[in-house]
């Protein structure tokens, strides 16, 4: 059974095809996995009776050969979905108390394109709480832990990075054979770089949000988790597509993501932006770098120097953008229509005593930031300075792209960190994220690649970055990156079963 | 410049949180830090530059004028703490 947990995407699929293998037998591998992983704490919702039909009901389309070309390009593979997607009559909670037990009468538009594609439902993984964090230590479910640890003290509890920490670790820990993630600010790509797989955010517009809890929506993006490149551009192709009840949904054809990995990136200049050398970044996360560098360049491109000269500026102004649109979209939560209600003698006390309960600290602190910004006599100063900003950042990018085709940079400042190490201080919890912001500002695509092992063993990514509406080069860098890079360390296991 | 206890008492009643007292004051410190984080932005220079409204390059789509949804009550009120007679419950507002 192990090995049925080893497959990657691409391989069960053709296993699948061929019919050496069935979707069943693999679900219930996965399922066998996933309860034996509880300790990871991955899970909000596991609907292993759900997916046992999903799989059934794949096995029949796969069986009838009639219907052979209705077998979609995902069909009878087990993934996790993170608990920010709506599910219809699965509960979804955005690991917030406020949103506990919430049964969504409706499917997001991403996860009914994924069942369409034949998807099999293996539960709804935990994040930060309503996706508001990087190392998923937010969530109301508890702490998600990460697969791994370091070499050094194997019982210290590692994170697994956020928000989409419960995906991440499903993947890395082979309880999923891909997961779905939300990207605002760094959410899928850093911690698949703490983990040790792939995740990839897509141009802002190319995923719909339709029936995706909102954080902050200009930023917000649905992406795939998976342990290979070709796994995320076949994820990716099930996922994304216009979609008219999202006005921000680009209705542009969708390229075919797979046929983008020619492994040839001859002649394409990649570059490098001297503004992310930052000072004080770990030895080991240049070093990584400047060998990404010669990997790509090995590979037959030519890497150059660039300048994206506004980069320190965008994560200050993400924390305006971000928080603002957070205290705006959540302002819904008012113990009336859905979720928890907290009483009060009035009205206002009840929203007040509601939300005060049902909100954590962080989302808190941010809804009040927002508010503030926002707040007469305060939004020119901070709000609309920070939209200028914001204008600024992707000016550089616009300015970058002129000259190269594809950013590398490093994903993350560092290796995952231990549980409570950065709790304190929400600005060093912020900084994980200076990497992956710059892009999310300017919806850029990105993809994080893992690339090697931290000096206490823990696994190090790379990012590429494209222009917009240009995944299939991301796609094309990034797996000449993992084909360079062999990555093959994985988790000892640590948790459940040891046998 | 900086929030004090009574502006952040003001600013959770205008965002309808309830914060209790003592935690009042933790957060009086963390959202000091973080405005004052976020001051670095008055270094850049953004004379003349246009506030970023949609981060995608494209023109609001536009769809006809017709009812396209609706006529699904219970569905609405499925997740409702209080739904009483096709309604959402809530605490008396007229006196």
């Amino acid at each position: 059974m192990s090995t049925l947990t080893d497959l990657t995407l691409a391989q069960a699929r053709d296993k699948l095809k061929s019919r050496e293998i069935s979707s069943r037998e693999l679900t219930e591998a996965h399922i066998v996995a996933m309860e034996d992983a509880r300790d990871l704490n991955a899970f909000i919702t596991e609907t292993p009776e759900h997916a046992l039909t999903m799989a059934d009901a794949a096995d029949a389309r796969i069986k009838d050969e009639q219907n052979g070309d209705k077998i979609g390009p995902i069909e009878g593979i087990p993934v996790a979905i993170k608990d920010l997607y709506c599910t219809e009559g699965v509960q979804t909670t955005a690991a917030s108390h406020i949103l506990e037990g919430f049964k969504p009468q409706y499917e997001s538009t991403v996860t009914a394109n994924m069942w369409k594609a034949g998807g099999v439902m293996l539960g709804k993984t935990n994040l930060d709480e309503f996706a508001m964090g990087s190392s998923n230590e937010t969530s109301y479910f508890g702490n998600v832990i990460s697969p791994w640890r370091r070499t050094d003290d194997n019982a210290g509890q590692i994170v697994p990075g956020g928000s989409s920490g419960g995906s991440a670790s499903a993947v890395a820990a082979r309880i999923a054979i891909a997961a779905t993630g939300t990207d605002t600010g760094g959410s899928i790509r850093q911690p698949a770089s703490f983990v040790g797989i792939v995740g990839m955010k897509p141009t802002y517009g190319r995923c719909s949000r339709w029936g995706i809890v909102a954080f902050a929506s200009s930023l917000d993006q649905p992406g795939p988790m998976t342990r290979t490149v070709r796994d995320s551009a076949i994820l990716l192709q099930a996922m994304a597509g216009h979609d008219p009840k999202d006005s921000t949904s680009v209705n542009q054809p969708l390229p075919d993501f797979e046929a983008a990995l020619t492994g040839d990136i001859k002649g394409l200049k990649i570059g490098i932006p001297r503004e992310y050398r930052m000072d004080g970044m770990a030895s080991e996360i240049d070093d990584l770098w400047k060998q990404g560098v010669k990997w790509l360049e090995d590979a037959g491109a030519t890497c150059v120097e660039i300048s994206l000269p506004h980069t320190k500026y965008a994560l200050p102004a993400y924390y305006i953008v971000a928080p603002a649109e957070a205290s705006s979209n959540l302002a819904r939560y008012d113990g009336v229509r859905y979720g928890l209600r907290v009483d009060g003698d009035s009205l206002e006390e009840m929203y007040e005593a509601t939300r005060g309960e049902g909100f954590g600290d962080e989302v808190q602190r941010r809804v009040l930031i927002g508010t503030y910004v926002l707040s007469a006599g305060y939004y020119d100063a901070y709000y609309l300075k920070a939209q200028k900003v914001r204008t600024r950042i992707a000016e550089d990018f616009r300015n970058a792209f002129e000259q190269v085709d594809a950013i590398l940079t490093p994903t993350a400042p560092s290796a995952a960190f231990a549980a409570g190490e950065k709790g304190d201080d929400p600005i060093a919890m912020y900084l994980n994220d200076i990497f992956t912001v710059p892009a999310s500002m300017a919806g850029l695509p990105g993809i994080s690649v893992p690339a090697g092992l931290s000096a206490d063993g823990l696994p190090l990514g790379l990012q590429v970055l494209g222009n917009a509406f240009d995944e299939e080069t991301v796609f094309r860098v990034g797996s000449v990156l993992e084909q360079a890079a062999a990555f093959d360390a994985r988790p000892a296991k640590w948790w459940g079963d040891k046998s | 410049m900086s929030l004090d206890k009574a502006t952040v008492a003001g600013i959770a009643h205008l965002a309808r949180i309830k914060v209790d007292d003592d935690r009042l004051e933790t957060m009086v410190g963390e959202l000091n830090n973080i405005l004052g984080w976020i001051e670095q932005l008055d270094e850049v220079d953004t004379d003349g530059v246009a506030p970023m409204t949609s981060v995608a390059d494209m023109d609001a789509p536009q769809r006809q004028d017709i009812v396209n949804d609706g006529d699904c009550r219970d569905r609405v009120l499925a997740n409702a703490p209080a739904a009483a007679d096709g309604f959402f419950g809530v605490p008396k507002v007229i006196e």
